[in-house]
């Protein structure tokens, strides 16, 4: 029955090849033990997010206040409804998957074709909705001031809602251009610079005396907590960020080092770097896997077309693609909890 | 074919998992937006019981992905422990590991007199 398909058969000993002893085929059992080491590999990773997470347990970001967007909903605070849209996509497309491997068992061209499609389909939705998130986690919302101690604060009015930095600075007259290739030095560049500096933000905060500062570490309402004479009373809620007191927050705000907007490798203005790069990398990596699975289906989705699986009687490879495809949705169900619930 | 069974369709049973996934799915996200009390301020082993139960509806999930879209279900033992106990066991080992190391490095952080929140 050709290359591909290998069937059981008696007559042959044990290590004679051609014997199934897992009742697989030569190509799905690889395709199973390649999903094993890249779920090791996928664990490693949300593992070492649990170890610094664990490490920084008192000022991780609370995923609920980074990834507030729904397309098309502009300045609505909607956490988690976009994710949650992703993952039933991406559940959806797993869906399709595995009823093109029903059809194909079935040799049902056509089904299998079209199943494939629907597929593809979804996985590029799935792509372009990571793609969205990233965007609007690079572009952040607020805006953000680092500290020279490498913490990050940020600001909130008298009832502890959070004011975005444009509401905050004053304009100074110190225009500073960014330095680059064509207006300096030819050979020395520097990265974009933050809509407002350090001490347009800084002039800001003392001409609004309403303006508290919040910062990364979390209120746990211990003893010591409710002691603590620097925090905002009425403000402080148990697993909320801590809200300073006006006189705490200057000095905060005086220890300014840098104005933080959005999230990149190096800074975050939602708190901890880590947490950026963790997602980054994570996501990132699950991103990829997605793209590859799509760029997969896509040779496979041709190849039923053409018939090939026709010929070969048996649509095993839709089978084994398959297999990697809930995989990935696999993985996705775990990033899932791990970046956005827990 | 040459297959000992014959394939059946099992279209039913897998509208059935969509479905239950998609429930599970969101159970999870309405819980993670009302965070109800109960669960959000008592903790188990050092972690609030809505997590715990995010990772118990997680695992569910992950088990019936496992079992009934890659088919798990109808492979030999063999290779279903093969693929499964592995990874259990790797990655419980790998989880304990890191977790526990983690607490430590916290408590060494809070309790040294290094000053990081300033």
């Amino acid at each position: 029955m050709g290359a591909t398909v290998t069937t059981a058969n008696t007559n042959e000993n044990t290590w004679g090849g051609g014997n199934e002893p897992m009742g697989a085929s030569y190509g799905k059992l690889m395709m199973w033990f390649f999903i094993v080491s890249d779920a090791l590999t996928f664990s490693g990773f949300l593992a070492a997010y649990g170890f610094s997470r664990f490490k920084f347990i008192d000022n991780w970001p609370i995923a609920d206040e980074v990834f507030t967007h729904f397309p098309f909903m502009h300045g609505v605070d909607a956490p988690m409804y976009y994710v949650a849209l992703m993952t039933f996509i991406l559940i959806f497309s797993s869906v399709t998957m595995v009823l093109a491997v029903d059809a194909g068992h079935q040799m049902k061209q056509k089904k299998v074709a079209f199943y494939m499609l629907l597929t593809i389909v979804g996985g590029l939705i799935f792509v372009g909705s990571q793609a969205w998130e990233w965007k609007n986690f690079i572009k952040g919302e607020y805006g953000a001031i680092e500290t020279k101690g490498g913490s990050i604060i940020q600001f909130v009015d008298k009832n502890g809602k959070r004011v975005k930095l444009e509401d905050v600075a004053v304009v100074l007259p110190e225009a500073r251009e960014q330095h680059k290739k064509s207006n300096g030095l030819w050979f020395v560049g520097e990265p974009s610079l933050p809509s407002y500096s350090v001490a347009e933000v800084q002039a800001g905060f003392k001409a609004h005396p309403e303006l508290l500062v919040r910062t990364e570490k979390i209120y746990r309402d211990t003893k010591e907590d409710r002691e603590n004479k620097s925090l905002q009373p009425g403000l402080n809620k148990n697993k909320h960020r801590e809200v300073l007191n006006r006189e705490a927050s200057e000095t905060m705000v005086a220890n300014a080092h840098l104005v933080v907007e959005g999230a990149n490798l190096e800074r975050n203005e939602y708190g901890s770097k880590l947490f950026a790069d963790f997602f980054f990398f994570i996501t990132g990596f699950h991103g990829f896997h997605v793209f590859s699975g799509v760029v997969i289906n896509i040779i496979i989705y041709f190849n039923v077309l053409l018939g090939t699986y026709e010929k070969r009687k048996s649509y095993e490879m839709v089978e084994k693609v398959g297999l990697y495809w809930h995989f990935v949705d696999l993985v996705w169900v775990f990033v899932f909890t791990f970046f956005y619930l827990v | 074919m040459s297959h000992a069974h014959e394939h059946v369709s099992n279209t039913s049973r897998i509208w059935k998992v969509f479905i239950l996934l998609s429930i599970v799915t969101i159970i999870e996200v309405a819980l993670g937006i009302v965070r109800p009390e109960f669960l959000f301020m008592n903790n188990f082993l050092s972690m609030n019981l809505l997590n715990w139960v995010f990772i118990i509806l997680t695992l569910y999930k992950a088990y019936y992905i496992v079992w009934a879209f890659m088919h798990m279900e109808g492979e030999k033992s063999s290779l279903r422990w093969a693929v499964v106990a592995t990874v259990i066991f790797l990655v419980l080992y790998l989880v304990f590991i890191l977790l526990v190391e983690a607490d430590y490095v916290y408590e060494v952080f809070k309790n040294s007199t290094i000053k990081w929140n300033f």
